[in-house]
């Protein structure tokens, strides 16, 4: 019983992360329509960058937390700027390819900047066991993963706010139905798409410090960020309470997979599993959990 | 002045579906193709084959079977590499278990074999599309590579995990193994890219290809008009799986002869395809072979240049490399995005009307 | 494949007499969620005859023909075609029972050119199978020529020649508007369904497309139900109108009859709903 609630309690916390980074991708489809593939790389770009800063300058971790939310922000620029303003109105799988080629684009820039190699994140953030549950229960539960789970928290209930009651997450919203017609209304294209590539970037640098604390910054950081999509899947790519919910499903599904389904079928199920529980929930529902049922029109 | 088609007038309807309507372009392709088939050959070395022939060759393929799916069809697809890792590893099992087999039947039932695999896989199509549909065929790409890494059978038990190809003979020259000729293994990939450049094309102008290019382009309408969703998709599916299928079997067998697969056919490498396909053009055939062309080619002339000509590491070269290779697809993206196809075509009707362009 | 098809003729494939019943509907309801799209309608549909659905904004006009084309599946109610209560089909069955359709909103495909999307119109009557299509020779040339004759007298009928290689992306409102007629004819349907065929055309265009649509009715045989707002293009064009508000049916019958129908004429100056 113990392995049990141990296995689900750690897929919960994997699965906080998953939502952490699926968090980045609902923001900018529910504000621009985009599909941004380059999310997950994003995640392991301002980890290195943040990783970089303080290798290299030996900064205090604030300081270098405000530096790559600049640099981040610069990229939300540079990204609108050199890409979306002159993709307006294309059609969304012309604009999800370019954030294909976008994902190249930092991966290129990350390692040449800070080099290939793994990095290390270590800023003090708690670790090691939760002391009541191993002492009373005999359950071990990281630190780091409860505090990821509160940040998650935060962060979400912070961006629900922005999203319904703001007048920039209304703006925010119109310009995802419509390009054109958000223009027609005299919304700024460019201001709104830097706004939310800008806080995507930051979901991004949180989710990236907390993979990267856990596991350490490289390259399969954005792999693991990928999986962010079933996630997504599940949860409907408007959904913020589906990202989370999403997540967690994901993350359990897959735990509890890997102990019990995994080893007759010789591990790493972690691999796919995923993926095959998002394809099959396709099937029964495809908008996702929390998506609205779509009629087609002609 | 030379590249005109007045004076060609076409008393036929056949003659106006032609492939190559205007008699020169006709002229300039077969004697590209008699260059390729009777002079090629006799050049080639290991390097030329090696380097850029067989990656040129059996990419294109690739790219053609992705076009087909993605360029006509309107799927997109994130698992080529998965579906050439079934091309691989069926002629694997083909190859050592009907040691008489010829390798023309391996090459084809491999392609059949991933076709089938493409259409379970193309399924869940029907019900969902778009991005949803790319996540779907992630599943494909994790999965399948999962599965040849961690069932034996697949890989005959081996000890490393890696498959290697037997000597096999065709009409009596040795076609795989280490001590094969390039040009044998060259005319081979040839010959079979021809003949099936021919029949994509041939589908694509017929019935089957408006059908695909209808659900394409808008689903309800070809609907409405009687086109039917769930068997135009799946053989889009199907014969796309069958060239990825295909292009598998020949970087296994031919070209490089030992494959491990989560290095030769991983999530880059359906990446990789699917640029080709993007920077070639979406929807165009003779597209496939050009950004299959650009992207084999552009690392090596950048690798030279950049190591050779400005001594820079080879690990930052590579760097480079991806970060030029997603440049150029924003770049195609914004500029022109149907890719090098569309400017061969505008370069072709402005050299119609050079030198009077008005 | 579509054992539903005469390939025989351009009319009468289903053998009924001109004046026949061809389509009934009785008492079809549809909703979406809680709203009632349409409510309790029954009308029918004679052969060889012009049928105009009219009616307000949001009255269900276009719920009515996606109902009949498959589209969207009533929840209430029957539909009989050629005498026959048709089971819940999908769109393309009904496609290949020989009803074909515009819309409101062009619906070409933009990728390709008129040819290309007049051809696919064609895709029902074309049966070489995937190996023959392969090759594009022999019996699948002989085939895709036979039907390439057949679109060129359509392109001919509609006067569409110059227009024939371009994408259909680049034409113009009113041409795409008739290559989607093209298209629909070249199914040789025994129902043609238009929706809103005149919506933002000049009168010129209009009279061109009135003219069209009758030589349609008339050389072809083929049974037309349109959808239209423009009162003096109905009042000419067709036989009979059924009218339908808020999704019910308020009127039934020949043009000058309905014209003077007072549940019409209030539906369309606008007394208050909510009795």
């Amino acid at each position: 019983m113990a392995i049990f609630i141990e296995t689900v309690l750690s897929g919960l916390m994997a699965g906080v992360m998953y939502a952490l980074v699926a968090l980045g991708f609902v923001l900018i489809f529910k504000a621009s329509g985009i599909f941004n593939f380059a999310q997950g790389v994003m995640c392991l770009f301002a980890a290195l960058t943040f990783a970089g800063i303080m290798e290299k300058t030996s900064v205090p971790w604030p300081i270098a937390f405000v530096l790559t939310v600049a640099v981040m922000v610069g990229v939300a620029w540079a990204v609108e700027r050199f890409v979306l303003r002159h993709l307006v109105n294309q059609e969304p799988i012309i604009l999800f390819m370019a954030t294909i080629g976008l994902a190249y684009v930092l991966e290129g820039v990350g390692d040449i900047i800070w080099g290939s190699d793994v990095k290390v994140i270590n800023i003090g953030l708690p670790s090691g066991a939760v002391d009541v549950l191993l002492d009373n229960f005999d359950i071990y539960l990281d630190k780091l993963e409860v505090f990821a789970a509160l940040i998650a928290a935060v962060l979400v209930g912070f961006l629900a706010v922005f999203f319904q009651k703001t007048r920039i997450g209304r703006a925010l919203r119109a310009v995802a139905d419509d390009h054109q017609a958000a223009l027609s209304v005299g919304i700024s294209l460019q201001t709104i798409w830097v706004i939310v590539w800008s806080v995507a970037g930051f979901v991004a640098l949180v989710a990236g410090i907390m993979w990267g604390a856990k596991s350490g910054v490289q390259f399969s950081l954005s792999l693991i960020a990928l999986k962010a999509l079933p996630v997504l899947i599940l949860g409907g790519f408007t959904s913020i309470p589906g990202a989370i919910v999403g997540g967690l499903i994901i993350g359990v599904g897959e735990k509890l997979a890997e102990i019990y389904v995994g080893p007759m079928v010789g591990g790493a199920i972690e691999n796919w599993f995923a993926y095959m529980l998002a394809l099959a929930f396709l099937l029964f529902r495809p908008q996702g959990l929390f998506g609205e049922k779509i009629i087609e029109r002609v | 002045m030379l590249y005109r088609e007045a004076g060609q007038f076409k008393s036929s309807y056949a003659a106006d579906q032609a492939i190559f309507p205007i008699a020169q372009d006709r002229w300039a392709v077969w004697a590209f193709l008699a260059v390729a088939f009777l002079v090629v050959p006799f050049f080639v070395n290991d390097y030329w084959t090696n380097a850029i022939l067989l990656p040129l060759l059996i990419y294109g393929m690739a790219a053609l079977g992705l076009n087909i799916l993605v360029g006509y069809c309107g799927q997109i697809s994130l698992g080529t590499g998965g579906f050439m890792a079934v091309g691989a590893y069926a002629s694997y099992k083909l190859m050592t278990s009907f040691p008489e087999l010829n390798m023309i039947v391996v090459v084809l039932l491999s392609g059949g074999i991933t076709a089938a695999v493409g259409v379970m896989f193309g399924l869940p199509s029907l019900r969902i599309k778009g991005f949803y549909l790319a996540v779907a065929t992630l599943a494909a790409q994790f999965f399948l590579v999962w599965l040849f890494n961690k069932v034996g059978w697949f890989y005959n038990y081996s000890a490393t995990g890696q498959i290697n190809a037997p000597d096999r003979f065709l009409f009596g020259f040795q076609l795989t193994g280490a001590s094969a000729q390039p040009w044998v293994k060259y005319l081979f990939c040839l010959t079979l890219l021809t003949v099936f450049a021919l029949i994509a094309k041939n589908l694509v102008r017929g019935r089957i290809g408006r059908n695909w290019m209808a659900i394409r382009d808008m689903d309800i309408a070809a609907e409405l008009i009687g086109v039917r969703p769930l068997m135009t998709k799946l053989s889009a599916f199907a014969v796309s799986s069958f060239y990825i299928g295909m292009a598998g079997s020949l970087l296994f067998a031919v070209y490089l002869g030992a494959v491990e697969v989560g290095e030769s056919f991983g999530i880059n490498v359906s990446f990789l395809v699917l640029f080709m396909v993007i920077i070639g053009g979406l929807g165009s055939i003779v597209g496939s072979f050009m950004g299959a062309a650009f992207l084999v080619l552009m690392p090596i002339l950048l690798k030279n240049f950049m190591v050779d000509g400005l001594g820079l590491m080879p690990v930052t070269a590579k760097h480079v490399e991806i970060l030029l290779m997603g440049l150029l697809i924003i770049f195609f993206l914004i500029v022109e995005p149907h890719g090098l196809a569309r400017l061969w075509q505008i370069t072709k009707e402005k050299l119609r009307m050079w030198p009077f362009p008005y | 494949m579509n054992a539903f098809v005469d390939p025989a003729g351009m009319s009468g494939h289903s053998g009924l007499a001109r004046g026949e019943v061809l389509l009934r509907v009785d008492n079809v309801s549809l909703s979406f969620g809680g709203v009632k799209a349409i409510t309790n309608i029954s009308f029918d549909i004679l052969k060889g005859e012009v049928r105009a659905i009219i009616g307000p904004n949001g009255a269900g006009k276009t719920s009515m023909l996606n109902v009949i084309n498959g589209f969207y599946h009533p929840q209430e109610g029957t539909i009989t075609w050629r005498g026959q209560v048709r089971r819940k089909m999908r769109p393309y069955e009904a496609a290949s029972h020989g009803i074909a359709r515009t819309f409101q909103n062009v619906a070409l495909f933009k990728g390709m050119t008129t040819l290309d999307n007049i051809m696919t119109g064609r895709g029902l009557k074309m049966r070489k199978n995937f190996f023959w299509q392969c090759l594009h020779w022999g019996p699948a040339l002989k085939e895709e020529n036979e039907h390439r004759r057949k679109v060129e007298e359509i392109i001919d009928f509609l006067e569409i020649q110059a227009i024939r290689k371009t994408p259909v992306g680049r034409l113009p409102y009113g041409l795409q508007k008739r290559v989607e007629l093209a298209r629909a004819l070249a199914m040789e349907p025994e129902l043609l369904l238009l929706d809103e065929p005149m919506a933002g055309m000049n009168l010129e265009e209009k009279e061109d497309m009135s003219r069209f649509i009758l030589d349609v009715n008339q050389q072809f045989g083929t049974t037309i139900a349109l959808i239209e707002h423009d009162m003096g293009v109905v009042m000419d064009l067709s036989d009979r109108v059924v009218v339908l508000d808020y999704g019910r049916k308020i009127a039934d019958g020949p043009p000058e009859e309905v014209q003077s129908n007072q549940n019409v004429i209030d539906a369309y100056l606008g007394v208050p709903h909510g009795n």
